[in-house]
């Protein structure tokens, strides 16, 4: 209220705490994995790479998650979906396209891991692998370290619902939920582990199951990123006051296949999957930029113009970019002398 | 020079780590205010604190997997699998994760974490409490895998396994802790990762082996060379990733009579790499086909007295093999 009595409504972003200038860039770093997204399932179709496995409308919950972190340190244990959050760390699409293109200068693994297996000591983010869940426990133990040496870190993890019956994620909660550590679960619940879906998965909401180890279990919807920067700042406080993890489910729906592999229209209807993308977060906060006035046709095309042109130049880059060469594709099982 | 038993050159070996380095650390299952189900951690918690002498939830793959996410953090863990034989739901974290955190970063990361797990029988544990699982980790690149015999090596090599910077697994003998005692000086040392070590020197037979089983291979030399005059030469692997191959093939060509022993079972077990590792170098300096003496091809050791007995290796076993072999 004013002092004359009217009411000026604050925006929902700036009761979070967050400037225009921020909910445009997560805006723009969603749209930036989107078209990341579209060209690497484009890139698939035309044989240029092998493989690829979509974060498609996961990417208003990563953005919104990621806003909630301390780049400088917070640790990051991403799943194979995480593009928009791994983008709004700071990795680059070139850096993207590289993996993408298994080539030497992917910071992720140098070219040797599929696409989607992220890991950057320079962005805090931890290597990760394919087998699921197993990152929980790595989270569990980076939240340890940070106990241990009376660090401000907060350890964020994440996984798919079909992880949250891996026994490691069991194992993982129940540590840090015993020992109060400062970790963030994430489950980023699109609906569909493969081919299989949740009611065939789970028989109770997967945020229930933090109960059982003695710290709350939120559910979120994944469509609306300020409501998901909200409950994961509030995780992230909770973690810094010692007052242990938070596990976050993340309501979302996977709008492409499992991955390039799959032909998931033998297992779901067209129509189930229309029906889901008329929910899509991302024109959704669009809309919600524009009516505050942050946002307008123009800037849009002018974004749609930049992030293309920085894709095809990252493409472009990336697939003209070396292989790691067959000196180098065996080094590093062990440390060598240097690393000693 | 204080003659220490080889549990008290464990627990020692990491006492001083811990002293030495704040990043050190051990966790496990009842490794905190009890020290240990046989008593190896004694006294850390009083010393280091509830932290750094961590009782963890009884979730093998969870100490593991805690275990690697702290040191890749920066963290010098040490964790402890109450026995080998419960450490296999572990096993993805360990060879998934572990062996090649930093093959599969192109060396961006690293995972120095020692994992220590109890092997072998004769304590009466039957299938589940005796169980010798080196195979099933050997072969893994990524790993280390130090199996050591002697109180002497068990502190020095724990020693090298905290200050390396890659995963090691330290195969400690459940029957060596109170009955092998030998000279461990006060000064800090370390036994090198990858280096063998003859025990015994002589010219008519080689024995090859690693932990529990050299002792008896000791014993029956000493009983060989006063009774029938044939004196043996006993290799320590002390590392069984990597293997010492210049070292086995180094006592291997000394007589051209080869014996490898373990504990493990026979099929697939280090003592099978071995072999193969002095065919393909040194067949036409042999004398004798090469042999093996291990555990029998059963999945582990029955506990009753009789069946236990009959599975393990013992001084007369050993005896009668080096005995047909310096005869060959």
């Amino acid at each position: 209220m004013t002092k004359s009595g009217t009411v000026r409504r604050q925006s929902r972003h700036a009761a979070l705490g967050l400037t225009d200038e921020q909910v445009i860039a997560m805006y723009e770093t969603m749209q930036l994995a989107r078209r990341y997204d579209e060209r690497s399932l484009l890139l698939q179709r035309a044989g240029k790479i092998n493989f690829h496995i979509s974060g498609i409308n996961h990417e208003p919950a990563q953005v919104g998650m990621a806003y909630a972190m301390d780049p400088e340190r917070d640790w990051f244990l991403p799943y194979y979906r995480d593009y928009a959050f791994v983008l709004a760390l700071g990795m680059t699409v070139k850096e993207l396209m590289l993996c993408l293109f298994n080539k030497a200068e992917d910071p992720n693994s140098g070219g040797r891991q599929m696409p989607g297996h992220f890991g950057c000591r320079r962005l805090r983010i931890v290597t990760g692998s394919s087998p699921v869940t197993t990152q929980v426990p790595h989270a569990v133990g980076f939240a340890l370290a940070a106990k241990m040496r009376g660090e401000p870190s907060v350890a964020y993890v994440s996984f798919g619902d079909g992880s949250s019956n891996q026994g490691d994620f069991h194992e993982g909660l129940n540590f840090a939920g015993v020992h109060k550590l400062p970790v963030i679960f994430v489950c980023q619940n699109n609906q569909y582990a493969i081919s299989v879906p949740l009611s065939k998965q789970v028989a109770a909401p997967i945020a229930s199951r933090a109960a059982g180890y003695g710290f709350p279990g939120i559910q979120v919807d994944g469509s609306d990123p300020l409501e998901v920067y909200r409950v994961m700042k509030e995780a992230r406080e909770r973690a810094l006051a010692g007052e242990g993890p938070t596990l976050i489910e993340v309501l979302t729906y996977r709008l492409s296949p499992h991955s390039t592999s799959d032909n998931d229209l033998a297992y779901r209807t067209k129509e189930e999957v229309e029906y889901y993308k008329a929910r899509d977060g991302i024109p959704a906060f669009r809309r919600y930029l524009t009516e505050l006035g942050l946002w307008s046709d123009e800037r849009e095309e002018e974004l749609a113009r930049r992030q293309w042109a920085m894709i095809d130049e990252a493409t472009e880059y990336a697939e003209k970019a070396p292989y790691q060469s067959l000196d180098e594709a065996f080094r590093y099982v062990y440390a060598e002398e240097e690393d000693r | 020079m204080p003659v220490l038993e080889y549990i008290e050159a464990i627990r020692l070996a990491m006492k001083e780590e811990m002293e030495r380095d704040s990043t050190v650390f051990v966790l496990g299952e009842d490794v905190g205010v009890k020290g240990g189900v046989f008593g190896a951690t004694k006294g850390l918690l009083e010393l280091f604190g509830e932290y750094r002498a961590l009782d963890t939830p009884l979730a093998e793959s969870a100490i593991a997997g805690v275990a690697i996410g702290a040191a890749m953090a920066g963290m010098k863990p040490i964790a402890e699998m109450q026995y080998a034989d419960f450490m296999l739901p572990a096993t993805n974290q360990i060879i998934n994760e572990a062996a090649k955190i930093r093959y599969r970063s192109n060396n961006d990361w690293h995972c120095p974490v020692v994992i220590r797990a109890p092997i072998g029988g004769g304590v009466f544990g039957g299938p589940y409490h005796s169980q010798c699982p080196e195979s099933v980790f050997f072969g893994t690149p990524g790993l280390k895998i130090v199996a050591p015999a002697t109180a002497y090596d068990a502190k020095g090599l724990l020693k090298a396994a905290i200050r390396d910077p890659d995963p090691v697994l330290y195969f400690e003998h459940k029957k060596c802790y109170r009955l092998i005692a030998d000279e461990v000086p006060d000064e800090d040392y370390i036994v090198p990762i990858g280096k063998s070590r003859v025990m015994r020197e002589g010219d008519d037979i080689t024995v090859i082996g690693y932990s529990m089983p050299l002792h008896f291979a000791m014993q029956a030399a000493e009983e060989l060379s006063r009774e029938e005059g044939i004196e043996a030469h006993i290799l320590d692997l002390r590392t069984l990733q990597p293997l010492d191959k210049e070292g086995i093939l180094e006592a291997a060509a000394k007589t051209g009579k080869v014996l490898i022993i373990h504990e493990d079972n026979k099929t697939g077990g280090v003592g099978a790499e071995v072999a193969a590792i002095i065919a393909e170098e040194l067949m036409f300096d042999l004398d004798a086909p090469i042999r093996r003496l291990c555990g029998p091809d059963v999945p582990a050791m029955p506990i009753n007295p009789p069946g236990e007995k009959h599975f393990l290796l013992n001084k007369e076993k050993l005896k009668a093999a080096m005995l047909e072999l310096a005869r060959f």
